[in-house]
C-alpha cells in the first residue's frame, strides 16, 4: 500500500547546497529525524516532490562547549542532547524536555531543530486526508475555516515543541542561515501566534543552530499530557529560578502547548526580589491564566490546561526555589 | 538483488540487514516497513497504527531502536539494519525471545517483536537495567493483552541470564 506522495530525497552535505536546492525547487522541504513530517505526509498535509535531508551536513551536528555556554547544531538528535553529560549537568531543563519527547526509537530520529520547528497541531489539523475532507478542511490547510474558533480569523493550533520553552528559560538565541547569508536572533523571535505561519523563516532559509549563554540559571522542565508514555505536551512548562537564601533574584517562565507558539511568560519581573509565598503563587497564577490561551485544539478540556499550566509553573518554582511541593495547593 | 516498485526514481540502495549485506532497487518515497514486508517478505516487523504511536514496527538501526514506519529505506543506506527476523540463529531463540516465552510476556504475539526489539536496544546499551528504564525503554510498544507486567518481567529475566 503506497499512501505517501511520490518524492525524491536530497543529501546536501553542505548548507550553501541545501539552500540552493531548496531555491531550485519550490515544492521542496527540509527535512530531519521526520519523525512528525513522515506522519503529516502520511495524511496528505501536503505533498514535497523533493524532500531535503538536512542531517548529512556536518556542522549541523555538531555540540560543542564554547566561551563556558554551548552550541549545538540543529541536527543533534533528541537521544543525543538527552544523553549529554554537559547538557544534563548544567541544563537540566532541556535534557528533561528531550527525555519528554515520544519513546526511545523516536528521540533517536528526532532532531533538535525538528522540534523547534515542529508543526503546530491541532484536533481538525491531524487527520487523515478523508476525515479532513469530509469536515471541509479547515483554516490551515486548504480550508477556510477554523473548526476551533469559527469566527475568528486565525488559525489556533498549538504549538507543541517539548525542547523550544526549555532553551527559552535559558535564554538561548539561534543562527539562521539563508540565502542572504546568517542572521542570529533569540529563539522568541522565531515564533508568530498564527497557528497557520507559527514560525518567522523564509521558505529557503535553515535553522543551523542553537546557542546557550554560560553559567545559566537553575531551571526545570515539566509537561501534563494524556498518554503517560508518550505524547505531546497538553501544557508544557519550564521555569529558570535563581534564589538566594529563598529570595528569587530571577525569575524566567516558559510554556509549550497552550498557544500557537512557545512564548517566554510577560512580566515576570514583578515576581522578582520577593519571596514565594501564597500570594506570590496567586500573582504567578494570574500572570499565567492571562498569557495561555489553550483552544479546543486537543481532546482536553482548555480550562484543564489552562489551569495545569499554572500548576506546574508553580510547583517548578517552588521546587528551584527549594521548598518542596508540599507546599503547594492542589489544583 | 530485489527491485522494490517500478518507478523512474527507483535507486540501488546497499546496506546490511540480519549480518546480510542486501541491495535493493527502490523509490526514495518508501517506506521501510513496506520495503520489508513486501518486498522482502519479512513480514515479523508488524504494522499497527502507521503513525509512530505504537511501536510495532520497531527495528533497530545501528543498533538503536527506530520506527520503521516512519522511517524511509533509503535512511538505512549504508546502515546495519535488524529486524525479528535475524534473532532466531539455528532454530535457537535468543534470550530475550526464550524470556518471552518463558514468561508469557506474549498472547496474542502482534506487539512482540517490537517489543523485543525496542528491549534489545535497551540491554546492548544498558546491559542491566532496573524496571524503571526497562519502562522507559518500552514506552512507545503498546501492548492491548498482557498488562505489560509479564513483558517487563522478561526483559529483566533476559537481562539477568535467567535460561
Amino acid at each position: 500500500m503506497e499512501i505517501l506522495p511520490r518524492f525524491d530525497v536530497l543529501r546536501p552535505a553542505s548548507l550553501a547546497a541545501a539552500i540552493e536546492a531548496r531555491r531550485r525547487c519550490a515544492a521542496s522541504r527540509f527535512i530531519a529525524g521526520g519523525t512528525d513530517l513522515m506522519v503529516n505526509l502520511r495524511h496528505g498535509l501536503g505533498a514535497p516532490e523533493t524532500l531535503i535531508d538536512l542531517r548529512h551536513i556536518a556542522e549541523l551536528r555538531l555540540l560543542s562547549k564554547e566561551n563556558g555556554g554551548i552550541t549545538i547544531g540543529a541536527a543533534v538528535t533528541l537521544a543525543e542532547l538527552a544523553a549529554n553529560p554537559a547538557i544534563g549537568c548544567d541544563y537540566p531543563a532541556i535534557a528533561a524536555a528531550a527525555r519528554a519527547v515520544g519513546a526511545p526509537a523516536h528521540r533517536e530520529a528526532a532532531t533538535l531543530g525538528g522540534n523547534l520547528c515542529l508543526d503546530t497541531r491541532c484536533l481538525f489539523y491531524n487527520r487523515s486526508a478523508w476525515w479532513r475532507e469530509a469536515n471541509g478542511f479547515c483554516l490551515k490547510h486548504q480550508g477556510e475555516t477554523c473548526h476551533v474558533a469559527p469566527t475568528g480569523k486565525r488559525c489556533h493550533a498549538a504549538y507543541s515543541g517539548d525542547l523550544a520553552p526549555a532553551l527559552l528559560v535559558y535564554d538561548a538565541t539561534i543562527e539562521i542561515a539563508g540565502r542572504a547569508g546568517t542572521r542570529r536572533i533569540p529563539l522568541a523571535d522565531l515564533y508568530a501566534e498564527d497557528g497557520a505561519a507559527h514560525l518567522r523563516l523564509a521558505p529557503d532559509e535553515v535553522l543551523v543552530r542553537i546557542h546557550l549563554p554560560a553559567a545559566p540559571w537553575p531551571a526545570a522542565y515539566a509537561k501534563a499530557r494524556a498518554r503517560g508514555a508518550i505524547d505531546f505536551p497538553q501544557a508544557g512548562v519550564a521555569v529558570a529560578l535563581r534564589a538566594e537564601a529563598g529570595w528569587i533574584t530571577g525569575l524566567r517562565v516558559a510554556f509549550t502547548g497552550t498557544n500557537a507558539r512557545p512564548f517566554l511568560l510577560a512580566g515576570v519581573a514583578a515576581l522578582e526580589n520577593t519571596r514565594i509565598d501564597a500570594a506570590w503563587r496567586d500573582r504567578l497564577t494570574k500572570l499565567v491564566q492571562k498569557q495561555v490561551s489553550p483552544m479546543r485544539t486537543t481532546l482536553l478540556a482548555a480550562q484543564y490546561r489552562r489551569r495545569v499550566a499554572s500548576a506546574l509553573a508553580q510547583r517548578l518554582a517552588a521546587a528551584l526555589a527549594g521548598m518542596g511541593a508540599e507546599n503547594h495547593g492542589s489544583v | 538483488m530485489e527491485r522494490d516498485q517500478r518507478s523512474p526514481r527507483a535507486k540501488i540502495r546497499a546496506f546490511r540487514l540480519n549480518g546480510r549485506a542486501r541491495e535493493i532497487l527502490v523509490a526514495d518515497s518508501r517506506l521501510l516497513i513496506d520495503t520489508l514486508r513486501e518486498t522482502l517478505g519479512l513480514t515479523g516487523t508488524k504494522h499497527g497504527c502507521d503513525g509512530g504511536e505504537c511501536g510495532a514496527c520497531t527495528v533497530l538501526i545501528d543498533g538503536r531502536p527506530r520506527l520503521a514506519c516512519l522511517t524511509r529505506t533509503e535512511e538505512c543506506e549504508g546502515h546495519d539494519v535488524e529486524t525479528i527476523e535475524g534473532f532466531a540463529e539455528q532454530g535457537r531463540m535468543s534470550r530475550l525471545q526464550r524470556a518471552f516465552h518463558e514468561r508469557l510476556g506474549t498472547q496474542c504475539g502482534y506487539c512482540t517483536p517490537g517489543m523485543i526489539l525496542a528491549a534489545e536496544g535497551l540491554l546492548r546499551r544498558d546491559p542491566a537495567p532496573d524496571a524503571a528504564a526497562i519502562r522507559a525503554a518500552l514506552a512507545g510498544n503498546l501492548c492491548r493483552c498482557t498488562g505489560y507486567v509479564k513483558i517487563i518481567e522478561a526483559v529483566a529475566d533476559a537481562a539477568r541470564g535467567v535460561p
